[in-house]
This record gives structure tokens, sequence and C-alpha cells, in this order.
């Protein structure tokens, strides 16, 4: 029954429209004018509202900001993350002050210049000084973009060994994440998806005299201000550890070992006490009581971020950042692999 | 060259010989002449182009209501969609196709087999393509590719889901996902078949662009749009290949079990038996064409937007050989950036940073190509026809879109947003509304060539408006998604508390998808009707300078019925002081009193 409700009033949409195209044909074939072309009054309106539209968009810009920037990311809580948002700021100034000049030239040039009958447009058919200004230009700007982009690049991905980092494993499968720290040693065993059984479910290599202190553990906790070094692994498709909190990524690839440095700076807690996350939270909460879920609470997440099958969509790790007692006290409690192998 | 388009000048003379008579077959279906490939293409390319969006309401339908249950998408999906709930795979499904479809079919075959077919031959002044069977293979090659594509969505596993890029192992094992069982090899055969018709199109586009242009239009001569598909023909022959090879060894993958790209994988409870290969690999071999494939697709959309807004500012294109110089070195650049997709696979950074430093070089060919468009409009006498109403969209999508670019291909950068929603917003900005606009600036703009009659500009006005709209309202609020780091291919994002607040933009841009979708019709509506009852076109209705509008407007076989007219001057002299007319066609020689400008 819908469906032929539907398609009727799809056919008479049709109809009407083909009316309303004939009337408009029928008439101005009485004007003498020849419908296709712009007319003077179809320059007119149409360079009106590509003004409006461009006062509208860049209106809107504003607006989005102000209205959706309070929803993005916030603080960053590592100690490269400043560093990347320093760089990220400065690149989003310079991109946004060239859109907020090109945008409202084009739409004003648009109106500015719309047809009227009996001017002639000016024969200006190139200028190389105008064009080497806009070739340098954006040159030396990018260049300076270039040059910081890549230092902030060297720092995060050569980071400073000076202070020993805790050496954790990643352990990615479809469609759960796994950690192992690398124990007293800090150094992991050797590890291989065939050795993979019952409940040696990351296949530690247990004759390696490294994996015996290994603690595998569903849950990941570091301790505040500690360089760590996560060593990402996939057992079956690719994968990508996704930090947006600690502003870091890295794909986990079957066959092929990776790795990301960095230090957390935030506890959790101090996190979960920040002005602008706790007003987050709230918003997150207001949406979640109206749906009947149970309250959210603030936690760092990994979250895979390469396509990776069905439930890739939710396919996420907390990661809890502590104090260094509580990380004391939280390390010696879990199980290393001679215990449970 | 010239002695070459006259000898086929003669050739045309005995046309009566070597042409059998037309007959629907021959004119219709198993067409040589590059006009009806061309509205093959056209026509093709939209169905295409109606299959990919209309999948994209329903994805967005998801986004926007996870836990609503609607009736069509049963109705649509069928087991897919119990109780009108999408699974997972099937969201998968239909973006990693939506994502396939509009780059390949509608963005580089309805695209670029539509205009180059049409504009080439008519553009350089040659009675047709340099082989007009090859072209004709072209299209139904395609046609064939596509007919497997759609074929695809209906196996009893589902079509291709593991991402328009297809990366193994996720595509290579059919016990990772179910499409990547007898979908993925739908998948790969149509793909294949797909570069086959483009490498038989690309080879005939650059052979007729350097050897049959009519006496006097020399390289400096030749239109923006031509300059454009030439190039672009160049990039698809040099980088499609290089998927060829991806796409052969992950079938030898696939189906000998060999481990070009696979090592080390334990799934549904073995161990396998690969070992050695890489991922990566297939990465590098996929992005080698990958990258230049934006460029395939956008290249042709600034090419067309280059001619409309030439002619209807009534100006010259400011800095043709820039622009020229800019398309050379954004084709060039575009063969050693494919890394900045890759940032975050764990290559050598210092290899992170060859690949930031060629991917922002880009960014200058591209600034220029946006200031001369700008200086072209300025002091323009702007004719708002449709056509150019979607150029000056283009103008604006590219500027937006490519701007982001500059965060996207800073490898630190990249580190956080890789992956996000910032990168679907700055990918369909730049590449896939520019080359949209480019698209319907192109029909609106020689509609009147391919079919002989007008289009309805008040529908035109009318559908540039709601679509130039509901396009920004929906790619632009996606950049606020990627900030609030909302990953990308999420069948929903309300798993988990984290992006609860940002649900009301998803319901905005799903609002924004429909309007934008159904706003399509207008343009269907007006294209079929136009065909058929639209007022008949003149010969010149734009009053353009290029040699197309010299054809008569009936076709016909040869394109010309006399002599191919000789070109004088190029394809810019628009209100040229000293002449009477706001333009001088190329086949115009130079008037007494006329300043000769050096084309
Ligand atoms: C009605 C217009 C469109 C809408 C609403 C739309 C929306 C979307 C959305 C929401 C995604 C999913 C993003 C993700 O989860 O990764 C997507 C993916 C994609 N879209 Fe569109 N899109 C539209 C038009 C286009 C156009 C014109 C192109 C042409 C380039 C395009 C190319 C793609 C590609 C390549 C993907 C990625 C597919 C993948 O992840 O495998 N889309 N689109
Ligand atoms: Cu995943
Ligand atoms: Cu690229």
């Amino acid at each position: 029954m819908n469906g032929i409700l539907i398609a009727a009033v799809l056919v008479l949409a049709v109809l009407a429209v083909i009316q309303i195209v004939r009337i408009y044909e029928l008439s101005s074939v009485i004007r003498e004018e020849d419908t296709a072309l712009p007319t003077p009054e179809d320059n007119d309106r149409q360079g009106f509202w590509m003004l409006v539209f461009g006062i509208a968009f860049i209106a809107s810009f504003f607006a989005m900001v102000y209205a959706w920037m309070p929803d993005t990311l916030g603080l960053p809580a590592s100690e490269h993350g400043p560093q990347y948002d320093n760089l990220w700021d400065i690149s989003m100034g310079i991109i946004i002050v060239m859109f907020l000049i090109v945008q409202p030239v084009l739409f004003y040039f648009a109106y500015k210049y719309r047809g009227t009958a009996g001017r002639k447009a000016s024969y200006f058919e190139h200028n190389n000084k105008l064009e080497l200004v806009w070739t340098v230009v954006p040159a030396v700007i990018l260049a300076v973009l270039i040059l910081y982009g890549l230092s902030t690049w060297s720092t995060i991905m050569n980071p400073s060994q000076e202070n020993e980092p805790i050496v954790v494993e990643v352990y990615a499968q479809q469609f759960k994440w796994t950690a192992r720290y690398a124990g007293k040693d800090n150094d992991l065993g050797n590890a291989n998806v065939r050795l993979i059984a019952g409940t040696n479910a990351l296949g530690v290599d247990t004759l390696d005299a490294k994996s015996a202190d290994d603690q595998v553990t569903p849950e990941i906790y570091l301790p505040v201000g500690r360089p760590v070094v996560f060593k990402f692994r996939s057992q079956d498709v690719i994968h990508s550890a996704y930090m947006p909190h600690f502003r870091a990524q890295m794909n986990c690839v079957p066959g092929v070992p990776t790795q990301f440095q960095f230090t957390p700076t935030v506890t959790t807690a101090d996190m979960r006490k920040d002005a602008d996350m706790v007003a987050k939270v709230e918003r997150i909460n207001a949406v979640r009581a109206k749906a009947g879920k149970e309250p959210y609470v603030f936690d760092y997440l990994i979250l895979c971020n390469k396509i990776c099958g069905a439930a890739h969509y939710n396919m996420q790790m907390p990661i809890v950042v502590v104090s260094e007692e509580e990380y004391a006290a939280w390390i010696k409690e879990q199980k290393t692999v001679a215990e449970t192998l | 060259m010239a002695a070459e388009a006259h000898a086929h000048d003669h050739a045309h003379d005995h046309e009566h010989h070597d042409h059998p008579a037309p007959n629907f077959w021959n004119t219709y279906v198993f067409s040589t002449d590059h006009k009806m490939i061309s509205k093959q293409f056209l026509v093709t390319g939209m169905f295409m182009g109606i299959v990919g969006v209309f999948m994209s309401m329903l994805f967005r339908l998801q986004l926007a209501w996870p836990e609503k249950k609607f009736a069509i998408l049963e109705y649509f999906l069928g087991k897919w969609a119990p109780d009108g709930v999408m699974d997972p795979n099937m969201y998968l499904a239909l973006v990693t196709i939506h994502g396939t479809i509009m780059v390949f079919f509608v963005l580089t075959a309805g695209l670029s087999g539509t205009f180059s077919n049409l504009l080439i031959p008519l553009q350089i002044g040659a009675r047709d393509m340099a082989s007009g069977f090859l072209n004709m293979l072209s299209y139904w090659f395609f046609f064939a590719s596509s007919v497997i594509m759609i074929a695809s969505l209906f196996v009893e596993t589902g079509p291709a889901s593991g991402g328009w890029t297809i990366y193994p192992p996720l595509s290579a094992l059919p016990q990772a996902m179910p499409g990547s069982g007898a979908g993925m090899t739908l998948w790969l055969i149509s793909m294949t078949l797909f570069i086959v018709s483009s490498l038989l199109g690309s080879l005939n586009y650059i052979v007729t662009v350097l050897n049959l242009r009519t006496k006097g239009m020399s390289m400096t001569r030749l239109p923006l749009t031509i300059w454009a598909f030439l190039v672009t023909a160049i990039l698809g022959v040099l980088s499609f290949p290089v998927l060829v090879s991806a796409v052969l060894l992950l079938m030898f993958d696939r189906m000998l079990g060999t481990s070009f790209y696979l090592s080390d994988i334990y799934m549904a409870g073995e161990a396998l038996h690969y070992q050695g290969g890489s991922p990566v690999l297939y990465e590098h071999l996929f992005w080698f064409l990958g990258h230049p494939e934006v460029y395939i697709i956008l290249l042709p959309a600034l090419g067309i937007t280059s001619e409309v807004i030439a002619t209807s500012s009534r100006k010259p294109i400011f800095g043709y050989r820039a622009m020229v110089t800019s398309i050379l070195a954004i084709a060039f650049l575009s063969f050693i950036v494919w890394g900045h997709h890759m940032f975050v696979t764990g290559m050598n950074p210092f290899l992170g940073s060859v690949f930031t430093f060629t991917t922002l070089l880009i960014a200058i060919p591209s600034a220029v190509k946006a200031f001369n468009y700008l200086t072209t409009l300025w002091k323009g006498n702007l004719q708002l026809t449709p056509a150019m109403l979607f150029s000056i969209g283009l103008v604006s999508t590219f500027v937006s879109g490519g701007l982001t670019g500059i965060i996207l291909g800073d490898s630190a950068l990249d580190i956080n947003v890789h992956d996000t929603y910032f990168v679907v917003a700055h990918f369909h900005i730049v590449m896939g509304l520019s080359a949209i606009f480019g698209l319907f600036a192109g029909v609106y703009h020689w509609f009147p060539k391919m079919y002989g009659r007008m289009m309805n500009k008040r529908l035109g006005y009318a559908h540039f408006w709601i679509t130039f709209v509901s396009a920004y309202g929906v790619f632009f609020p996606m950049h606020f998604l990627g900030l609030a780091a909302v990953p990308r291919r999420y069948y929903t994002n309300a798993e988990f508390g984290m992006f609860d607040n940002l649900q009301d933009i998803n319901v905005l841009i799903t609002m924004f998808a429909i309007l934008g979708g159904i706003a399509q019709l207008l343009f269907l509506f007006n294209f079929f009707y136009s065909m058929f009852r639209g007022p008949k076109a003149s010969q010149n209705p734009w009053k353009s300078n290029t040699l197309e509008w010299t054809t008569p407007v009936e076709h016909i076989h040869g394109n010309w019925p006399g002599e191919i007219p000789e070109v004088h001057r190029w394809a810019y002299d628009y209100s040229k002081p000293g002449l009477s007319e706001d333009f001088a066609p190329q086949s115009m020689p130079i008037q007494d009193g006329e300043e000769a400008t050096g084309h």
C-alpha cells in the first residue's frame, strides 16, 4: 500500500514538473526569448545568490567552528601532543586564512562581474608578475610548513631513548586487542602465530627464556610520565592502533612488525577532571540518558582504525594512565606467562 | 601531422565505400563513432552514478539512526537487513561498492570516457578517434565490467566489502569476511576488464591528440580541455598497469596459494601456510595507481571548467601557459606522492619525510590554477549558465578540499587524522565534489552538442543550488567528526559512548545527503526530457571559440560535412580588442587591425 502511494506521489511530482517546464517554455516563446541562454535578469539573480551563498558559507563555517569545536578531541595527553597540536594550529591557521580570502573573493567576483548587456570583458590573458607572485608566495609558505612539519615528524618518530621505555606488545585480532607486557627484563619473548594453541592465544614461544616473565593483559595500564614503546602485531588482517588522545597511530600488519613510542602525560583521573572533558561528557550523557543508556565515563581508548571486518566498528581497548605507584601495584597483580602456560 | 589530418580528409571522401549502411546495431549499439560512444559512456556512467549515490543514502541512514528500523532497507537489502536493520557486513559492502563505483565507474569512465570521446576529435579538428574500433571495444569492456560489478551485488555471500582499496589479507582470505569470497572474485574480474577499457581508451586519446590535429592546431593552441584529457590519458597508461599487477598478484594469493601479500596469519582456528609476503607491498602497488587516479578524476574536470569559465566569462583563460605547466607539474608529481597514504604503515620515517615533501609541492601548481581561475573571473562579463555555476562551484570545492590536503600531506599531522572522517571530508570535497561538478558543468555545456537540444535552465539552476548547498552540507561537517577522532568505515558510532555527542552532526549530514540525492532527480528529468523535448539548439549557443561548435547540429559521421576547418588562433580570444564580436572562433583568420597575441 505504502509503495503504491509513494509511486503515485512520485508520478504526480514528475507530471507537475513537466507542466511547469512546459508553461515556462511556452510563456518564454511568447516573450520571444531564447529559453536556454541566461538573460540579464538571470545573471542578476544568480549573481545575487552567489553573493548570498558566499556570505552564508563563511557564516556557517564560523557557526560550525563555534558549535562543534568543543566536541573535538581537546587536550593532548602525551609529551609530543602539544607539539603536534602546535603544528596543527599553525597549519590550520594558514589554510583557514587562505580559505577566508579565496572563497569570499570567488563568490564576490561571481556577483560583481555578473554579465550585463553591452559590456565587454577585459582581455587580460596573462601577467608574468602576478603569476610569479602566486607561485612564489605559496612556495615560501609551504617551505615553512614542510620544514616545521618534518622536524615535528622526526621528533615523534625518533623519540629519545634516554629514559628506558616500557615495552608493551599490542596484539590485534578480529575483533579485539590484547596487551603483553615485557615483564621484569623489559624484553618480549618471541612469538609466532603457528604456536597459537589452547590458552596460548598470542602464540608466545614458551621455550624462549625471555617470555617467562611476560604478562598478558586485557587492558593497558601506563605510568604517567614514563615513555612506553608499543610493539604491534596482528594475527589476521591489517588493523590500526589509533590512540587519538595521545596523537598516536600505527598500523598492525600481519607479518610486518611495527612500533610507536610516546610518553603519556595526563592520568585518566586528571583527564576526567579536565573542565572541557567534563562538559563534553555531560553532553554525551545527556544524549545517552535520552536513549536510556547507562552513563559514559571517560577512558583513553585504542580504537581500530583500519577496516578489518564486520565488527571493525567495535574493536577497542581502554588505556588507563595512572601514577607510578598505582602502576607498580597493578603490574604486580598480572600473571606471567610462566604462571599461566 | 597536418599531412595525416589531410590524408584522413581524403578518406572521408570515400567514406561510403568503407562504412556499412547505418542500421540500428551499428548506429546505437556497436557504434565506432566517437560521438555515439561518448553518449554511451555518459548514460552508463549516469546509471552507475544512480546506483552509487543511492548506496550512500542507504548507509547514511544507518549512520544517522543506527538503532532505527527502516522498511526500505529490508526492501532493498533483503536478508542483509533483517527487520530493517542493516547487517555490518552489508554496511561495509555498500561503502566499498559505493567508493568503487564513484571513483572508477562514474568519475573515471563516466567523466573521462564521455568528454574525451566527445571533445578530442571535435576540438582538435579530427574526423574521429585514431581507432574507432578500439574505441568501441573500450566502451564494451567498460560495459562488461559494469555488468559484472552490478552482478556482484547479488552473490550469496555479498559483494566485495574490504573497502575500495581492498587491502589484503582482508580481501585475500574468504575466511576474513563474507565479502571476500565470490564477491571479491567478481570485483577483481570487473576491475581487470575496467583497466583494459581504460587502457584502450587512453591509448586512443593520446594517439589522436598527437597525430590528428587539424592544420594550424599547434599544441599551444589546444584548448585546455584537450590538454587535460591528454595528460589524464598518459597518467592512466602509466599507472593502471601497476594496478593490474597488484590485482594479479592478489588473485594468485587467493587462488594459487602464493604468499605475495600474506604472512604469519592465524584465522578461523588455524595457522595458514602463507609465509614471507607483505601487505605493505600491495599498498605500494595500489597507491602507485591510487594517487594518480585522483588526478585522472580531477584533471578532466579542471579541463572542462577551464573551458566553461573562459567561455562564460567572455574572457581568455588567465595564464594559459601557466595552466598547461601546472597540469604537467601536477601529473608529474602525482607519481611520486603515493606514500602519503601510508604514513602510518610503519614505513621508514625518512621515506615519510620524502613523501611529505613531494606531496606539499603539489600545492603550488594547484594554487596557481586556483588563482588563475579567480583572475579569469575578474572583470569578466559572466554569463551565469548552469554550467558556469557548477564551474564556480568546482573552484570553490577544489580550494576547500585542496587546503585540507596540506594538513593530510604532512606526515606528522596525518598520524592523528589518517583514516578518520577528516579524510573522508577531504577527498570527497576535493575529488568527489569537484569532479562531479565538472561532470555536470560538462553535461550542461555540451548537451546541445550531444543531443542538438538545450537543457532547461530553470531546472538547471534549481539543481545546482540544491546540489551545491547539500554537497557542502554533507561533507563540511565531516571535518569536525574527524577532529573528534571518528574513524571511517565504522558501521555505527554509537557502540561505545565516546562519540554520542556527535549524533546530531550525523543526522544533519544524512538529511543533506538525502536532499542532495533527491535533487539529482531534477537533473535526470531535465536530461531525458530535454533530450526529446528541449528547444532546438543553435549551432553555437554559447558563442564559443572552439571547433566543436563549427560542426552542424545534426551529428554526421566525420563531423564536418566539407573540409575540416583550419585553425588560426588559440581558443581563448574572447572580448579581444579590435574585434566587433566578443568571441573569435579558432577557425577565424586574424583580422585586419587585430593585434597578434602570440598564440
Ligand atoms: C551523495 C553523495 C555522497 C555521499 C553522501 C557520500 C558519503 C560517503 C560516506 C559516508 C562514505 C563512508 C566513509 C567511510 O566510512 O569511510 C563514503 C565513502 C566513499 N565515497 Fe562517498 N559519498 C558521496 C559521493 C561520492 C562521490 C561523488 C565520490 C567520488 C569520488 C565518492 C567516493 C567515495 C569513496 C572513494 C569512498 C571510500 C570507500 C571506502 O572507504 O572504501 N563518494 N561516501
Ligand atoms: Cu578494524
Ligand atoms: Cu594520494
